[in-house]
């Protein structure tokens, strides 16, 4: 069972409260862009064992989409926040470094 | 104009706590810009109550104002009169960027009553909201799911929690919570 706390309610959520929006921080490429950048956006996940960025949308209370880093092998959650980002901020990367050094995740170290 | 009438007509239902609809219920939804001072503001006085902060209730005389959502806030009124406080938001917030619409008619209202143990016991069955006291304290709005719609519960006091879900699933939340509060299946866990 996994609980998130939904950044903008600050309650701790049961996953069956929450829609799951898959992959984070995707950069968007539509016409006009190659093919290649489209394939990328459209089909490329990352599926990793260990360290994650999802979105996750509060479906049953706020509605409000949001962040959240965990960790798919341990199901530990280091952190949720805004939806409003490009990147994960400084206070969650440095939460994953202090239980998973030296993790990467796509451009993010 | 015809005759506005609640969901399921007041039913209710007694186990281990009392499940009553509770009837007609004004309810305004507001929607803005909390961080915008002047919409805060134009709230505050058209209604007489402080926007709430988060999961929070103002309350002053009939009327209750609940924290639902970082832009959204649920105006309880008297059902009569709910109307009017539209009438009177629309025209005092024109010009700021919001939304007040008379929702009463399409949520239904469920008081649920009995010991304060019990109260949590039924709710609890029944959501995955954490309902321990020290986690939803008296007066606070906890939007979650029941079984398998959403609902929006708090507890007025220990004794007595009310319950506002979509009056489509009004007769599916009252056979609910008249399962969950069977005489003999309290789980006595709080």
């Amino acid at each position: 069972m996994l609980i998130l706390k939904c950044p903008y309610c600050g309650v701790a959520c049961d996953e069956t409260e929450l829609d799951a929006g898959g992959e984070a921080h995707l950069t968007r490429h539509g016409p006009g862009s190659s093919d290649n950048a489209f394939e990328e956006y459209m089909f490329m996940r990352e599926n990793p064992r260990g360290v994650h960025f999802e979105r996750w949308r509060h479906a049953y209370g706020c509605g409000k989409w949001f962040h959240a880093a965990r960790n798919t092998s341990t199901l530990e959650v280091f952190g949720t926040y805004s939806a409003q980002v490009i990147e994960p901020p400084k206070d969650i990367r440095e939460a994953i470094s202090a239980k998973v050094p030296g993790w990467r995740w796509r451009d993010f170290a | 104009m015809s005759e506005a009438v609640s969901a399921l007509a007041g039913s209710s239902a007694h186990g281990f706590v009392d499940v009553t609809e509770a009837g007609l219920v004004g309810m305004v939804t507001i929607r803005g810009d909390y961080g915008n001072t002047e919409f805060r503001d134009k709230v505050a006085t058209l209604l007489g109550l402080n926007v709430p902060d988060q999961r929070q209730m103002t309350t002053g005389g009939t009327d209750k104002l609940l924290w639902m959502s970082p832009d959204e806030l649920l105006l309880v009124c008297p059902h009569g009169e709910a109307d009017a406080r539209v009438g009177a938001l629309s025209a005092g917030l024109s010009g700021v960027h919001h939304l007040a619409v008379n929702v009463s008619d399409a949520r239904a209202a469920f008081c649920v009553k009995g010991t304060a143990s019990g109260v949590r016991e039924a709710l609890a069955k029944l959501s995955p909201a954490d309902l321990r006291a020290s986690v939803l304290p008296v007066g606070e709005v906890r939007r979650t799911r029941l079984a398998q719609v959403p609902a929006a519960i708090w507890l007025e006091s220990e004794d007595r929690a009310m319950v506002v879900c979509f009056r489509s699933v009004a007769g599916y939340v009252f056979d609910l919570l008249t399962q969950a509060s069977k005489p003999g299946s309290e789980p006595r866990y709080f």
